[in-house]
């Protein structure tokens, strides 16, 4: 459950990384592939070293995704509609994968933003993600 | 029991000198307390844990999160034998404190993430493997003796 304050806050946090997204989305995913070498196996038509054209445009899709997201969190469900289907039908990622990346991307904010991302914003934020991969994995069966 | 390499060692040693226990014991035990509200069942004990500047403010919290810090020396000192190390710990969080063992990631995950905001770019995505390895052995030898 997301307390209006909690919204306000997410939006403001997702507006400041989207100049950054690149940066933030790539960095998360080397945590991941670094610390979870099974996620690697989705990325194999890829070139995911770091700072690859590849790693760095499609860590920029994701935070765009969650920064879009956050800009109206009540309207998830419509927002990623599109991502939903790409996901159930097309990717076909494992959601557990969704929590190990999460996490990372907590890291990867929590390297950013140093003391900036306090317990509070760190709580909402690992709310948002949930509740971002929750809906992400809805059409999956 | 865990194989380490040299890298891997010295890595967990060289984070484990830049964590003043002081402050990230107090911080970690709050942002689990915070992060993951249901994870007060353990603590009826600390007083006041309703809201984040409670959680943040309370003096027992502090203390008992330099307490769990503390005993991570341990593990850093005997990263070969942590499941031994910890065999009476993880016989108390069991028998007596009666703590499910999930409970143990999510902090370990606080940790993580508390250590991160200090380290900053210190914690690069190896750094943060080698931590987490770390950890998770921490995890599983405090679960050892659970049965």
């Amino acid at each position: 459950m997301l307390s209006t304050k909690e919204k306000e806050l997410i939006a403001q946090i997702w507006e400041r990384l989207t100049p950054v997204a690149e940066d933030i989305g790539s960095d998360a995913l080397l945590r991941m592939f670094a610390s979870y070498p099974g996620t690697k196996t989705y990325f194999s038509h890829l070139d995911i070293s770091a700072r690859s054209a590849h790693l760095l445009s499609h860590g920029k899709k994701i935070v765009l995704a969650i920064a879009e997201g956050a800009r109206d969190i009540s309207q998830l469900t419509v927002t990623l509609a599109p991502l939903q289907t790409l996901h159930a039908y097309q990717l076909r990622i494992d959601p557990t994968n969704f929590k190990l990346f999460s996490h990372c991307m907590l890291v990867t904010l929590a390297c950013h933003m140093g003391d900036d991302f306090t317990p509070v914003a760190h709580a909402a934020i690992d709310k948002y993600l949930s509740a971002f991969a929750a809906v992400l994995a809805e059409k999956y069966r | 029991m865990v194989k380490w390499t040299d890298q891997e060692r010295s890595t967990v040693r060289a984070v484990w000198e830049q964590i003043n226990i002081d402050e990230v014991g107090p911080e970690a035990l709050a942002r689990v307390l915070i992060v993951y509200p249901w994870t007060e069942r353990y603590f009826g004990s600390l007083g006041e844990l309703f809201t984040a500047s409670a959680v943040l403010n309370n003096a027992k919290v502090a203390a008992h999160g330099r307490v769990v810090l503390r005993a991570l020396d341990e593990a850093v000192k005997n990263m070969d034998n942590i499941e031994d190390t910890y065999a009476a710990l993880s016989q108390l969080h069991y028998e007596k404190l009666h703590v499910d063992p999930d409970n143990f990631r999510l902090l370990a995950d606080c940790i993580t993430i508390t250590v991160a905001c200090k380290l900053r770019s210190a914690m690069g995505p190896q750094v943060q493997a080698t931590w987490q390895k770390f950890l998770s052995a921490v995890v599983d030898a405090l679960q050892s003796q659970y049965h």
